[in-house]
């Protein structure tokens, strides 16, 4: 989910055509996003650092210099570029198996994106459902949705993903999973508050009494219309995700070797950082540069499509 | 309020009972615990014995009412790993862990509500915006990434503090502010926005008109008021800290509750980590309870919910 400005415009509210709303002198509202996109400096950053990351990312395949699972015990810790002993052959370094820190650390952004995006896509729909029904219905499939959601926050995450994942056997795949059903509560949360707004509109009324099924109606409606907040809940749990992930990997029950996840490369650090301080500082930064950056984004997304509903 | 509180305390009871069947549920249908137990060199036979001897072979339903009967009378069985009781290893693990959060959680309020009253009233100046810049940075910040780089400046380099171990309150200090920082965030900007609203208030104003000297209103009017949502918040944080807990205990080898279920995790002790899970949510669920309470006894509007 690469996100830069242009994507914005996907965030624009897609006005029903029954939408009571007169934008006749006023500029679309793509346009009027775009234009608070490039002044709102923490989305340009967000934006800026992602898109960087997402590039060097898919681009790991021609920019990276070495193999990153070649391993080469004659050429083990050997420290990044800028200090003492270190050489432009890996300018990050090598790690205690003699692999190249910057091919590994630019496959493992792919790993965090991967695992980031589906786990919030997994969770976003589980979570939209769930939502758009308690919101839209009320009664007692409100209650019911809203005592699920309850619930689900009473379970300790990153326990029960622990257990799960040690249970199940770690790999990609099942942090991917255990993950998605495990992050949908946030989205429940604000998908069935903003539908609770707008289900009583005119024009939900209206494409009510034109007959459309309950189905029609959310889908073509009310889910356009609460895009927005979605996307900004899927920015944070895709951040949520990728930090959940990294802290099972660093447990030893997420992703698993080879595989260069950036939390697993902290884990195989670890036990030589008092001597070789890079080897965690270096995924560590990166993975505060990619969180940051998708939050950043994700609170830039609400100030830019819903600025008056700050402060 | 009697009302109301009864209604709250029976929701809490009967999300505590889902919880409790969910995580019996997650971990039986996750995998076969028997064979988990046995580990990878056992034979047929063996999985089978170990299937009876722990009461796998029964229906399901069955396995949960036993357990659930003696969890409610505080017995979880014994441990696979240590051959001794759950309730005993708790017990032993548990005060660690909660003195840990609750250190953590005074950093967090000790630092975040100050900056998030200062943030209101020099609202959109340097400060405002340096205290919104460190909480975006503190909620992108891996716990365990920085517990290991706090160690590293702290522990190594200026050899202030202990890498590890739980023997003085010396080493908890380092694990409280890894763990408390995560928590800072919400905290200040629900202080800050409180803030904000207090002091536009028509009271503050009053206060003001009054003459009153600027900071007694800051404390006495707008911060009394304030902080009563960040109470309730602090309650559910706190639950989220103890849950949490568990990357941070294994970053600084404390041997609390959550390096008990890390180890039980990897050591299928099923017994252990199925207790942990339980109590964990208990105590979540016991606090939001608390908050929850708290927040209609202050707001008679919030009864009505």
């Amino acid at each position: 989910m690469s996100l830069p400005p242009d994507t914005a415009a996907l965030a624009a509210p897609a006005l029903p055509p029954d939408a009571p709303v007169a934008l006749a002198a006023v500029p679309s509202p793509t346009r009027l996003i775009l234009r608070r996109g490039l002044r709102h400096t923490g989305f340009l950053i967000g934006a800026g650092i992602l898109g960087l990351i997402v590039l060097a990312a898919l681009a790991a395949p021609l920019i990276a210099p070495h193999d990153p699972y070649a391993q080469d015990v004659s050429r083990r810790l050997i420290p990044p570029v800028w200090q003492a002993k270190g050489s432009w052959e890996h300018v990050l370094g090598t790690d205690k198996l003699g692999r190249d820190y910057l091919s590994r650390l630019l496959y493992g952004g792919q790993i965090s994106l991967l695992i980031g995006i589906s786990a919030a896509l997994i969770s976003g729909l589980i979570g939209t459902v769930l939502g758009l029904c308690a919101g839209y219905f009320g009664g007692w499939v409100d209650s019911v949705v809203s005592y699920v959601v309850t619930t689900r926050l009473a379970m300790p995450v990153v326990l029960v993903a622990l257990a799960m994942a040690a249970l199940v056997g770690g790999s990609l795949k099942v942090v991917v999973l255990v993950l998605g059903f495990l992050l949908w509560d946030r989205f429940a949360v604000v998908t069935r508050a903003a539908t609770q707004q707008i289900r009583n509109q005119d024009f939900v009324s209206a494409a009510r009494a034109a007959g459309l099924t309950d189905l029609r109606i959310l889908r073509q409606e009310i889910l356009p219309n609460i895009m927005n907040a979605l996307i900004v809940v899927a920015t944070l749990e895709m951040a949520h995700a990728i930090l959940l992930e990294a802290a099972l990997s660093f447990l030893g029950l997420g992703v698993q070797p080879p595989l260069p996840s950036w939390g697993l490369m902290i884990a195989e650090g670890k036990q030589y950082m008092f001597f070789q301080p890079w080897v965690i500082t270096i995924p560590g930064v990166a993975l505060l540069l990619l969180v940051l950056a998708i939050n950043l984004l994700g609170d830039g997304l609400r100030d830019i499509t819903a600025p008056e509903a700050r402060n | 309020m009697l009302a109301f509180t009864f209604r709250r305390v029976l929701v809490a009871l009967a999300v505590a009972f889902t919880v409790s069947v969910a995580s019996f549920l997650l971990l039986h249908l996750s995998g076969d615990l028997a064979t988990a137990i046995a580990g990878p060199e056992a034979t047929g036979p063996q999985i089978a014995q170990i299937r009876q001897d722990y009461g796998l072979d029964q229906p399901l339903l069955t396995q949960f009412l036993t357990w659930g009967w003696r969890a409610l009378h505080l017995d979880f069985g014994n441990s696979f790993y240590f051959r001794e009781s759950v309730i005993d290893l708790l017990a032993a693990r548990l005060p660690i862990t909660l003195y840990l959060g609750i250190i953590a959680l005074g950093v967090a309020l000790f630092v975040a509500i100050p900056l998030g009253v200062v943030a209101a009233v020099k609202r959109d100046t340097w400060i405002d915006r340096t205290a919104l810049a460190v909480s975006v940075l503190g909620q992108a910040m891996p716990s365990f990434w920085f517990g290991l780089t706090l160690i590293l400046i702290f522990s190594v380099n200026l050899r202030w503090l202990p890498v590890s171990g739980n023997a003085t309150w010396k080493n908890f200090v380092l694990p409280a502010i890894a763990l408390g920082y995560y928590a800072m965030p919400a905290v200040m900007r629900l202080t800050r926005n409180g803030m904000l609203e207090v002091l536009a208030s028509d009271y503050v104003r009053t206060a003001r008109a009054k003459g009153l000297p600027p900071r007694k209103i800051l404390v006495r009017h707008a911060l009394r008021n304030a902080v009563i949502p960040v109470i309730a918040l602090s309650a559910v944080q706190f639950g989220f800290m103890l849950g949490g807990s568990i990357v941070i205990e294994a970053v600084f080898s404390l041997q609390g509750l959550g390096q008990l279920a890390w180890e039980s995790i990897a050591r299928n002790d099923f017994p252990v980590v199925q207790a942990i899970v339980l109590v964990l949510a208990m105590i979540y669920i016991g606090l939001t309870l608390a908050a929850d309470l708290l927040n209609a006894f202050l707001d008679p509007r919030l009864r009505q919910a």
